[in-house]
Formats: C-alpha cells, structure tokens, sequence
C-alpha cells in the first residue's frame, strides 16, 4: 500500500480501525480534535459506533461497558480529560478488561495549554487511578509507530485483559508524516476477535447453559479474595515485564562517552543532536523507552558503554521519567536531568548545548 | 403438587442479604419475573450501581456488570452498542442515579438509549448510612441533614420521572410505588410493560419505584409505608409520564 | 540532503497548505517527509507557521530551529523568523505585506508583491501556491510535475476553474524564483 501523508490523530483512529475496532466513545479537547473527528466520519462507514459522550467520565465508562462485551473499544483525549478518566481506568483494570486508551498530551497541571507536553508520565506509569495496578504504557515517536501502536495495543489488551495506553503528544497528534498501514482486518476477522472472549464477557447465552452468569466487576469486600485477585493481577504483570518490554537504541556504541535517554517526541529532538555532534567527532548515544510500562531497565543498563561518564535524561516535564532512569543505571554513572515545560518543546541547538558541555 | 410459588429462574440461590422490610427485595422479583415473562434470560445483561443493591450481581441470573458510583448508564450504554443482541437494564439508587449520576441518566435518555432504567427512590441513602439524597424530603432528617432538609440552603427534592419526560426522546416513564400488594400488582405491569418494550428495541424505559428504608428512617417496616404514603407520594405523585406505545397518555407524542 | 523550511503568514493565507504540498509532493517523490503546524488559537487570525522537512535521511527533529527556507507571507513572520534562516538561506517574502522587508545581508531573498501577482492571476486563494511556485523556481525542492499531478487528482473534476488558477499561480512563481537565481 501507497504511504499517505496524515496527521497522528488521524492515522491512529485509521490504524485502529483497520485493527478491528468498533466501538469508540470520546469527548473532544485540544490537541486530540482531529481523532474523535475522524472516528465521527469514519466509523458509521464501517458499520461501527461513533458515540460523542456527555464527558470523558461517562466515555471511559461506556469503554468499560462495551469492553467488558468482550468487543475492541477506544477511547481518546488529552491530559485534563484523561485525569477525568482515571476512575474508569482503574475499574477497567480492576475488571481485567482490554481497552485502548490514546493520551495526546499537552501543557499541565491544570488546564495548562494545548502545546505539546510529556508531563503525563507519572499519571500514565505510575498509577493515575486508585489501587494497586498498572496500564501497559506505549510512547511513540513517529506518526508511523502511533499508527504501528493502534493494533500493537488492541493486541496487548486482549492478551492480558489489561488496558493499554498510548502516551502521545500535542506534536504527534497535530504533525503530519508518511504512514503505511497495515492491510484491514476482514469483517471475518473481526468477527472472531469479537467472539474471542466469551468464556467470561457480557454476551448472549447461546447454547442456554444453566451455569452461564458473567460477572465484570471490580468489587470484593472480602479482604482475602481482593488479596487474591490483586496477587493474580501482579503475577499477570510479571509476565507483562518479561515479555513485552520494548525500546530502541540510536548510535549506542562502545565509543559513547554520554548515553541520552528520552522518549516519545523529545527523542526526535535528540537524535537531532547526536548527528549533530556526531560531525564534531563527539559520540552520544540515545536509548528510548518505547514500553514506558513495562520499563526497559535492564536494556538502559546495557547500553552503557565502557567510557560513558554521564546519563543525560532529556524530556518535555520536570524529570518524571528521571526515577526510573536512576533504578536502571544504580549509581553505576551520574545521571543528570534537563527539560522544558509548559508546552515549549526543545530545540536541537539546545539539547546539543547541553551535550556538548559534557565534553 | 401444584406449584404455586417459586423462584424465577432469573434470580439465583443466593439469599437477599436486604434489611428486614426492604423493598430491594420485592423491585428485584418484579424485574426477574418480568425478564422470565419475557423470555429474555439468554439475551439479558443488568448492571448493578453502588448502594445498597451493589450485590445485585449476586442474585440476577444472568450476565451482570458493576458500574462505578452514577455511571450504570454509561457503562450499559456500551455495553448495548457493543452487542445490539443483548438487552440491558440498570438497577440505581437515588444517590447514584440522581446526585452523582445525573449527568449520565440525563444523556442516556436524551440519546433514546434502548436500555431500562429501574430507579428505586426511597429518598435516603442506604448502603453509606442514612444520609441526605436528592430525593430527601424538605424538613425530613438525615444523618447529614440533622436538623432537616432546609429547602432554602440545599434546594428541593429533585423528581427525576419529571425532569426525564421534558426530553423528546424517552419512550415510556412510569413512576410507581412498592407500599402494598395493591401496588405492587400495579408495578409489575409497569415493569413488565417496560421489559417488553426492552425486548422490542423500542427506545429508552424508565420505571421509578416509591420505595422505604425501614432501618435508616428508624420506623418499622410496616409503618415505614405509611409515612411513604403520607409523606413521599404527595410529592412523588405516581403515575405514566410518557408512554409512546399507548394513546392517550400525557406527554405522549407520536 | 536535509532541507528544512518554515512557512509563515497570517490565518488564512493557506501557509500550512504550502507546508503540507512540498511535503506530499516529496513524499511522492521518495523522500522523507515531516510537516509540524503551529496549532491553537492563532490558527485564526493570528501568525500561523509550518515547519517542513524533506529528507533523504530519516527525519529525526521535525522541529526547525534554523531553516534553510523561509516563506514570509507578512511582516510578523519575517521579524520572527528571519534572524533564525541559516547563512546563505532562501527568503522568500510578500513585498505587499512586509513593508519593512527583511533584515538580513546574508540570505538569499527573493522579494515580490506576492499578494498583487496573486489578485492578477485571478484569486487571493492562489497565494500559496505561487509560494510554491517561487520554492520550486528557485531551490528545486520538489517538482512542478509533483504538484501538478497532486493538484489534477484532486481539483480536476471538482473545480477545474481553480485548478486552472493553481497551475498558472505556480508557473508563475517558478519563473519569479528562477529569475533571482
């Protein structure tokens, strides 16, 4: 198939679509506007639903309802409305539901701006939502990865009945790049994903078994039973941290004397940088996140070369990912911070000024 | 023998763990027989609020789901979109339903949903305790309107059958009431007529059931309906608001 | 090669559409591609600008911090950007709306009463494209049969009139951008 220049709002609810979904529920804000307007337009031409909600409250929860039909769903906003979410979110979680959830962010705390921002880090990684659980947390930094992503997270959601969050940006979602897409999942196709959980979803009993009583629920006043199912949840993360963690390395070498790490669109900037420095001899490596959660701390521990003397972490927040950078590395190397808030995104020049007084 | 008596299949083994002379009891029966009646319980899915009939789960035999505090509309609002072949229902209390889930029951009717809404008002909240509803009474005491409900600081009881029938799209609203066999007789026709309506896919149903709380009121059960009788159905007048499946039924338009 | 550009004018005098037609346009042509709005509520009336880059490389930033193109539709835009143009850059500027012109010795400018050329070609609607016209004449950035056979799949049949406008906008531009050569 021919690349087609599209905004990342737009060639995620395309890829979405073509990954089988159906059903989305969203409520516009800025910079998210161009993804609910394209699900608005596309989905009744799909046979799909299209459902503009009251609020991003009731959206999450038709999510919750439509997932817990067993059917693939999503939702979208940018970060006030996705704190509005976090109730919802939880409860998903909680109900061990798949759901797709898209973040384009933009400038907190607050109503902040409509600029680009990664200050949902904490939010999205570390929790968001009350009680003990965890979002599997995709960073883009393409438009072609956040198309890529759409059915990477449909799948991940099905296969740990887990929400799945893909963090993007005010600058993702507005920028326009070359995205291919992957061939549509056929009406067959969706119809077996649709049937796919039936042993436990909200459905039909078709062969009218007398046992037949799904329950989706988050609710378990018995302590030793909520113990329970909070422990079955951690074990299923465990296999989440073993098998899906995901990151990229760009010029990591032996000859690296500082290793960048940042994700999503800050690492564009930096990889700007590097070839930059690269010209003046000076050789910086860059290791991304792409799973934020599960995190690829041992994957930053190897990509510290013999001569690196410093760890810079670069991000578009006050250090929100600096935490985890500081577990990886274990004092092995200092590890030093710099970034921009209030939507203003970094530039080249100065995240090159910043490398090159390493040197 | 003959059987006069029994438990629809609808509802499960699982005893009411309801106060003694709660109607929690009697609302659920009345909505499991109506399913069997209908033949639904294959097809059939409910979501269950947060209050006191947060357990419902329990008790419906068939698919059920719990919804976070207010948004049961939400939540059966995908659930219908994602399986158009099911029909749905919420069970909601009047906190959940008409303080912290306005929002939600409001839109879900105004889009003509095609879901049934059993609201259960008895003008207090139960599950948290006894505290002040949307629906408490004006001088009525709660646990957090001790001195009662002052109409002048925290406004009058809201009548959501009212508010519901001024939107084009509901298809019937019916408030009836729990507080004798005569009545109960008169809610499960209602009921009944708003399952059918469900299985018909004709548009968003919405039964308020005039309830008590024996325990958190602190009356008797038995005294419990009289003073719901002299007290609650003076200002929730029962009665159909909408019907679009009858003539001749205020508010109706065809 | 990297060539970065930013478009600048007023909402509404279709600078993010000069952005996204090099960019298709390149990206038809094999290249790597990146087109970043300035978005928000200065999308109307305000300044709006577009950073574009064509590649053969792929893209890393598609921020432009210091371009090698700058299209100026307005004074703002040159008083914002113009100091930021790398050495020996391309300026291009609407001497109808920069009544100050521009400030630097050390680009390459080309100056024209852009809005005038447009207004005499038949529409202030084809301002943009003699941008794009004035791009091609005078970096060769993209080619005009690109753009021709982008602007043919869509306008053709639609409104063959403008279409028409488009085309004579662009080759008018191409001969203005070629003659500063």
């Amino acid at each position: 198939m021919a690349k087609i220049l599209m905004k990342g709002n737009e060639a995620v609810a395309e890829a979405a679509i073509r990954s089988g979904c159906r059903l989305y529920f969203a409520y516009p804000i800025t910079p998210q506007s161009e993804l609910i307007e394209y699900m608005a337009k596309m989905m009744p031409k799909v046979g799909g639903t299209f459902l503009q909600a009251e609020s991003e409250v009731a959206a999450i929860n038709m999510v919750y309802g439509a997932a817990g039909a067993g059917k693939r769903v999503m939702t979208s906003s940018s970060s006030p409305g996705i704190s509005l979410k976090q109730e919802g979110i939880s409860y998903i979680a909680g109900a061990e539901l798949p759901a797709v959830i898209v973040n384009v962010q933009r400038g907190g705390p607050g109503l902040g701006d409509i600029q680009p921002a990664q200050a949902d880090y904490f939010q999205a990684v570390k929790g968001g939502g009350h009680g003990d659980y965890h979002l599997i947390v995709l960073a883009p930094n393409s438009v072609q990865e956040f198309a890529d992503m759409a059915s990477d997270a449909f799948d991940l959601a099905d296969k740990y009945r887990n929400p799945v969050m893909i963090l993007s940006d005010g600058m993702l979602g507005q920028m326009m790049e070359p995205v291919e897409f992957k061939p549509a999942k056929t009406q067959e196709e969706i119809n077996t994903l649709g049937e796919q959980h039936t042993a436990w979803c909200i459905c039909p009993n078709a062969d009218g078994d007398a046992k037949h009583h799904h329950e989706i629920n988050s609710l378990e006043l018995d302590p030793s039973v909520l113990e329970k199912h909070v422990n079955h949840m951690y074990e299923k993360y465990a296999v989440v941290e073993k098998n899906e963690v995901r990151c990229e390395t760009y010029n990591v070498s032996d000859d690296n004397e500082v290793l960048c790490v940042a994700w999503g669109s800050a690492s564009r900037i930096v990889k700007s940088a590097i070839n930059e420095l690269k010209k003046e001899g000076k050789s910086v490596g860059l290791i991304r996140p792409i799973t934020l959660w599960p995190y690829p701390y041992e994957a930053i521990v190897k990509a510290i070369g013999p001569k690196v003397r410093q760890v810079y972490v670069f991000e578009l927040n006050t250090g929100q990912m600096l935490d985890d950078v500081k577990i990886a590395v274990e004092g092995r190397v200092p590890v030093k911070f710099w970034g921009k808030v209030g939507g203003i995104v970094f530039t080249p020049a100065e995240i090159q000024e910043k490398l090159e007084a390493c040197f | 023998m003959e059987v006069i008596a029994r438990r629809p299949e609808t509802l499960t083994k699982t005893p009411f763990t309801y106060c003694p002379g709660c109607l929690h009891g009697v609302a659920h029966r009345l909505i499991a027989e109506a399913i069997e009646e209908n033949g639904l319980i294959n097809q059939m899915a409910g979501v269950a609020p947060v209050g006191c009939s947060v357990f419902a789960y329990k008790f419906f035999n068939f698919d059920m789901a719990e919804a976070a505090h207010g948004r049961a509309p939400a939540v059966a609002t995908g659930m219908k979109r994602a399986r158009p072949d099911m029909h749905v229902f919420t069970y909601q209390g009047d906190g959940d339903l008409a303080a912290i889930g306005t929002a939600e029951i409001v839109h879900a009717a105004n889009r003509g949903e095609k879901l049934s809404v059993f609201f259960v008002n008895n003008a207090i909240y139960g599950m948290t305790g006894g505290q002040m509803a949307p629906t408490t009474l004006p001088d009525m005491k709660t646990t957090t309107s001790p001195y009662g409900r002052n109409v002048e600081d925290i406004g009058y009881p809201i009548r959501m059958c009212e508010l519901l029938s001024t939107l084009v799209a509901p298809y019937y609203v019916e408030r009836v009431s729990l507080l004798s066999p005569a009545e109960i007789i008169k809610a499960k026709k209602a009921v009944g007529k708003a399952i059918q309506y469900n299985r018909e896919n004709r548009g968003f149903t919405f039964i308020e059931f005039v309830s008590t709380c024996p325990t958190n009121w602190g009356i008797d059960p038995v005294k419990s309906r009289d003073w719901a009788r002299d007290n609650m159905l003076p200002f929730f007048k029962v009665g159909c608001f909408r019907d679009k499946g009858e003539e001749n039924v205020q508010g109706v338009e065809k | 090669m990297t060539t970065e550009m930013i478009c600048a004018g007023f909402g509404g005098q279709g600078v993010l559409t000069i952005g996204k037609f090099i960019a298709q346009s390149g990206m038809k042509e094999g290249k790597n591609v990146s087109w970043l709005p300035s978005y928000g509520p200065e999308m109307r009336g305000g300044t709006a600008n577009v950073s574009t880059v064509v590649s053969d490389e792929p893209i890393a930033s598609p921020i432009v911090s210091f371009p090698d193109i700058l299209v100026a539709l307005n004074q703002p835009s040159i008083d914002k950007f113009a100091p930021s143009v790398r050495k020996g850059g391309v300026v291009i500027m609407n001497t109808n709306m920069c009544p100050h012109g521009c400030p630097r010795e050390d680009v390459d400018l080309v100056a024209a009463p852009m809005s005038d050329i447009a207004l005499e070609i038949g529409s202030m609607m084809v301002l943009n494209m003699l941008a794009i016209g004035i791009v091609i004449g005078k970096t060769g950035l993209i080619k005009y049969e690109t753009m021709e056979e982008d602007l043919n799949s869509f306008l053709k049949a639609k409104n063959p009139d403008l279409l028409e406008k488009n085309l004579a906008a662009i080759k008018r531009g191409i001969e203005i951008g070629q003659k500063h050569e």
